[in-house]
């Protein structure tokens, strides 16, 4: 080697770029980014409590039928987890159905059709579910929600006068069935895809048909995935608006377990939804508090499905 | 423009993970460095601590000395940037740029860089290049189709054109022949003897007969036992390590007895 | 997980011995499909005189009875509850196809009628005949058109520069710190804000800060950006995941910043993929009306400036024009129909486009 006494000042030069520099700013940009949904979120909840903030205890009259915001909020969410959780009774077996289906009996060509066909179901605007649930479906279903009032009218939630347009919580919660099929379906398939493929031979191997293969191989191993597809689209039909607005003929907020008749409890989205076009700004104030209370509530439900996800991963490991 | 390296006590980190430890060697400009020694004992991640790789994984530090020509290469006043401008690397498998276009590929050190190159001269950096990859004469015709189109060997020469159109000093080759043929392999052995008198080449293989054909220079590398960080066993000219080794345990790898 | 096959491997109905045994026919599911049809078809309509829509719920349900019974007693127990399983999947796939089809189908049919030039290229805005001095109402969606194309485009160049950049500090940056698993968190938390909650935020944050009764079109851009960046975000992470790492230390060894590889090696390597995931979520909020009614607002005339004053969408047009009366549900059903075309070609062109830059990411 011969070093000269220059030679290291000018290596030294041309190792000490400014590269630095650029990565640093980029790195900035990038964490700002990340760093502003976190203000976003935040945002949500504090602009929605501020300004929501007189609608706990506005004056009683905009409570109606209740006087204070408790119950109405109460008759609210009452409607709207009887409307979602009977949503999600109806979309669960097909959602199982379905995944099963496109991973354990469909050829592949076949079942990548039918999962970009169930896709597609999800692109379709809500408004134009609510639209042809009020239409096309809700008159179609008339005749069942007539024969179950009929037949089964001993059973609370199919008693009370039927309904002349149709425009009840059953319907409502076959449309809001359908609008969830496609996440939870999604979910339930990709848990089903997962299934180790070492169980399923082991199952084959003893001699189970198909059924007992899924039965004993594919659903233990999958039911924490079941289970927050379930939730995640408990979460979708909480939320859901415009379909329930269109479709449902509700009455505010209300108690009542009568699927099948024309006096139906509102929904806290689509109360929102009905009321806030008014001019009435200290309504508009209510219902941003009951905004909250849906945020909040489906805050949660989407953490309970986490922790649900997370604690399951755990038991596998 | 070549430069020599000196190591010194180099110990080489994932983590808390010691993975080599205490390296002493120097380098010699214009010669080829080869590197041999079973799987896992740390030639790649030796490799790439020459030119400050070694930290674009996280966690991934180096303690010791790596100096080029009097300058430390882990002195806090350097850019790893500017490291890797003078000492280029090639990848164990061929990793053309998928975006780019045969020609794009090669210029892509320069035009990554947002340097301002007028076309004249870029074309002739790229005849150059591909030149000296030995590539020119087989894909001069198509320079505007996708790098990914071009076979296995091609690829790796198209690898080792991008490497040398940045111009470096050292050229770092991590198994550059593992997922070649043997034709493609002697290509770039010739390329090797040919690169040799414009460059430092240091070169990791897994090939014994490779490492005896291109090296100046060959280094062996072990772990002490498995769980344990490896280590530069002996560092000797090729001839004498192939024929005399100093160390039992080179002799017993060189002769197939083991690893 | 272990898996109890003590079931299976004890049952008592485990085949003999003998590896041959009774089996329906091959064709059997096809000779009792078209066996229950026919009864269906006899005792429904041609005898009862019952409604022909009843057929194929009395087909499909003596075909879900006769099959397994026929198979319990040649096939035997197990054999039977499988293809009783077997019928119950595919009927689950088929009616869940139902909807899709009909509501397509329908907004097909209820729409087109509604659709001409002037539905096309006029807005709502009355107008007096000059001959005859009658008020002449409005024919046309142009001005909903307009407005969800801007608030979407409003909401898109809010949502794909923050959702990239995140994407990337999660990807590039953040690699499993605090901080990035934190976002993630969030990120989930944001996938599930109910749209009009989202609308809602949208209203008290420019209220708080305008006066009471703001409604801008660009609250609703604001109002769907928090709807789309979880799904960019989601999608580009993805996507960037996929670039080899390879690419990355190939570009990094030719002394290229880190910046500069995720902008010109990572970030072109995965963007057919990015591009897909962006058009995607654009269809799904495009769509949205919830937000829109409660942050926008509607109105009859054209308004092109997303900063001032309400603007029309074809959502919440749809939702108005039903809530005016029945005379006016084929003005809803037609903007309905362009609505759902303007979805379905953006999402069926983000999965083309997918498709065609698939194979190059994927080495
Ligand atoms: N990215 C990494 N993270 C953690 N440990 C690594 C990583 N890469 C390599 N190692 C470990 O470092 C040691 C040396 O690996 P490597 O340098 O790849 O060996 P060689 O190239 O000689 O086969 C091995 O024990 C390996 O497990
Ligand atoms: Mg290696």
């Amino acid at each position: 080697m011969n070093l000269t006494t220059t030679e290291p000042a000018e290596v030294s030069d041309t190792l000490s770029g400014g590269s630095q520099r650029g990565d640093r700013v980029f790195h900035g940009l990038a964490f700002a980014a990340g760093a502003s949904i976190m203000v976003a979120l935040a945002g949500v909840f504090i602009f929605l409590a501020i300004r929501g903030a007189a609608g706990f205890s506005a004056a009683t009259g905009l409570y109606q039928p209740y006087t204070s915001f408790v119950p109405y909020a109460a008759g609210l969410l009452f409607g709207t987890a009887l409307v979602a959780v009977l949503a999600m009774i109806i979309a669960v077996p097909f959602a199982v159905g379905v995944a099963l289906f496109l991973t354990h009996y469909a050829p592949r060509p076949l079942s990548t059709v039918i999962a970009y066909l169930i896709d597609l179901l999800a692109a379709v605007p809500s408004v134009v579910f609510g639209l042809w649930g009020l239409k096309a479906l809700g008159p179609a279903l008339l005749p069942i929600q007539r024969w179950l009032n009929e037949h089964l009218g001993f059973i609370p939630f199919f008693a009370g006068e039927v309904s002349a347009t149709g425009r009840t919580v059953f319907l409502a919660a076959i449309v809001l069935a359908i609008m969830v099929l496609p996440i939870t379906t999604a979910i339930c398939r990709e848990v089903f895809g997962q299934t180790p493929r070492l169980h399923e031979e082991a199952a084959l191997a003893l001699g189970a048909t198909r059924w007992e293969m899924i039965r004993y191989a594919v659903l233990p191993h999958s039911r924490s995935g079941i289970i927050a597809g379930t939730m995640l689209g408990l979460g979708r039909a909480l939320g859901e608006t415009m379909a329930v607005l269109l479709v449902l003929n509700a009455s505010g907020p209300k108690i009542t377990w009568h699927l099948l008749t024309s006096d139906n409890p509102a929904t806290i989205a689509s109360n929102i939804a009905q009321n806030f076009q008014g001019e009435n700004i200290d309504l508009q104030v209510v219902l941003l508090a009951t905004g909250l209370v849906l945020f909040v509530f489906t805050f949660l439900v989407n953490f309970a499905a986490r922790w649900v996800v997370i604690r399951s991963e755990r038991k596998f490991q | 423009m070549a430069k020599s390296i000196d190591v010194s006590d180099l110990n080489i980190y994932y983590g808390d993970f010691l993975a080599v430890e205490g390296v002493n060697m120097t380098v010699k400009a214009r010669s080829v460095t080869a590197f041999i020694g079973p799987s896992g004992c740390g030639k790649s991640t030796f490799l790439r601590s020459l030119n400050r790789m070694h930290e674009v994984i996280p966690g991934a530090r180096v303690e010791g000395k790596v100096v080029v020509d009097g300058q430390s290469l882990y002195d806090p006043s350097v850019d790893p940037v500017a490291v890797r401008r003078q000492i280029g690397m090639v990848f164990q498998r061929p990793n053309p740029f998928p975006t780019m276009s045969i020609y794009d590929n090669v210029l892509a050190g320069k035009r990554l860089n947002a340097k301002k190159v007028k076309k004249s001269e870029a074309d002739a950096l790229v005849e150059k290049s591909l030149r000296g990859a030995n590539l020119w004469s087989e894909v001069k015709d198509r320079l505007d189709k996708p790098g990914m189109g071009l076979s296995g060997g091609q690829q790796q020469r198209l690898c080792i054109a991008r490497a040398i159109a940045v111009e470096p000093e050292v050229l770092l080759m991590d198994e550059p022949c593992s997922a070649l043929d043997p034709i493609s392999t002697s290509a770039i052995e010739d390329l090797i003897h040919e690169l040799k008198s414009d460059y430092t080449i240091v070169i990791v293989t897994h090939n014994m007969q490779q490492a005896a054909r291109v090296s100046d220079d060959t280094g062996f590398f072990n772990l002490k036992a498995t769980g344990e960080p490896g280590h530069l066993v002996e560092f000797n000219p090729t001839k004498k390590m192939f024929t005399a080794p100093d160390n039992d345990a080179t002799e017993a790898y060189i002769s197939g007895r083991f690893g | 997980m272990s898996t109890d096959l003590s079931d299976v491997a004890t049952d008592t109905t485990f085949p003999p011995p003998s590896l041959v045994r009774a089996r329906l026919p091959r064709q059997a599911t096809l000779i009792v499909g078209v066996l229950a049809l026919a009864l269906a078809v006899l005792g429904g309509p041609l005898l009862t005189g019952a409604s022909w829509y009843s057929v194929p719920f009395v087909a499909g349900l003596l075909l879900v009875v006769l099959l397994p019974l026929w198979s319990l007693q040649v096939e035997g127990r197990r054999a039977a509850v499988d293809r009783l399983v077997t019928l119950l999947v595919t009927y689950a796939v088929t009616l869940a196809l139902v909807p899709l089809v009909w509501v397509l189908a329908y907004t097909v049919i209820q729409g087109l009628p509604a659709i001409n030039w002037a539905f096309l290229t006029k807005d709502q805005t009355t107008t007096l005949d000059p001959v005859t001095f009658k008020q002449m109402p409005g024919a046309g969606v142009l001005h909903a058109i307009v407005g969800t194309l801007l608030i979407t485009l409003g909401a898109t160049i809010i949502s794909v520069p923050i959702g990239l950049l995140t994407a990337i500090y999660l990807v590039e940056y953040g690699a499993k710190s605090r901080m990035a698993r934190i976002i993630t968190v969030l990120v989930d938390v944001m996938t599930g804000i109910p749209s009009i909650v989202a609308g809602l935020f949208a209203v008290a944050l420019f209220t708080q800060f305008g006066s009471v009764g703001t409604r801008i079109g660009f609250m609703g851009s604001v109002a769907l950006s928090l709807l789309m960046i979880p799904t960019v975000v989601r999608s580009g992470e993805e996507m960037m995941r996929l670039v080899p790492a390879d690419l990355r230390e190939a570009s990094y060894a030719l002394g290229v910043p880190k910046w500069r590889t995720i902008l010109k090696v990572v970030v072109p390597t995965a963007f057919g993929g990015i591009l897909t995931g962006v058009m995607l979520a654009v269809s799904r909020v495009i769509g949205e009306t919830a937000p829109l009614l409660v942050a926008v607002g509607t109105v009859d005339y054209m308004n092109t400036n997303l900063f001032s004053g309400r603007m029309q969408t074809l959502p919440v047009f749809i939702v108005s024009k039903y809530k005016q009366g029945a005379d006016l549900l084929e003005l809803a059903w037609g903007a309905a129909l362009i609505l759902v075309i303007l979805v379905m070609v953006l999402n069926l062109t983000a999965r083309i486009i997918g498709k065609i830059f698939a194979p190059k990411t994927g080495r």
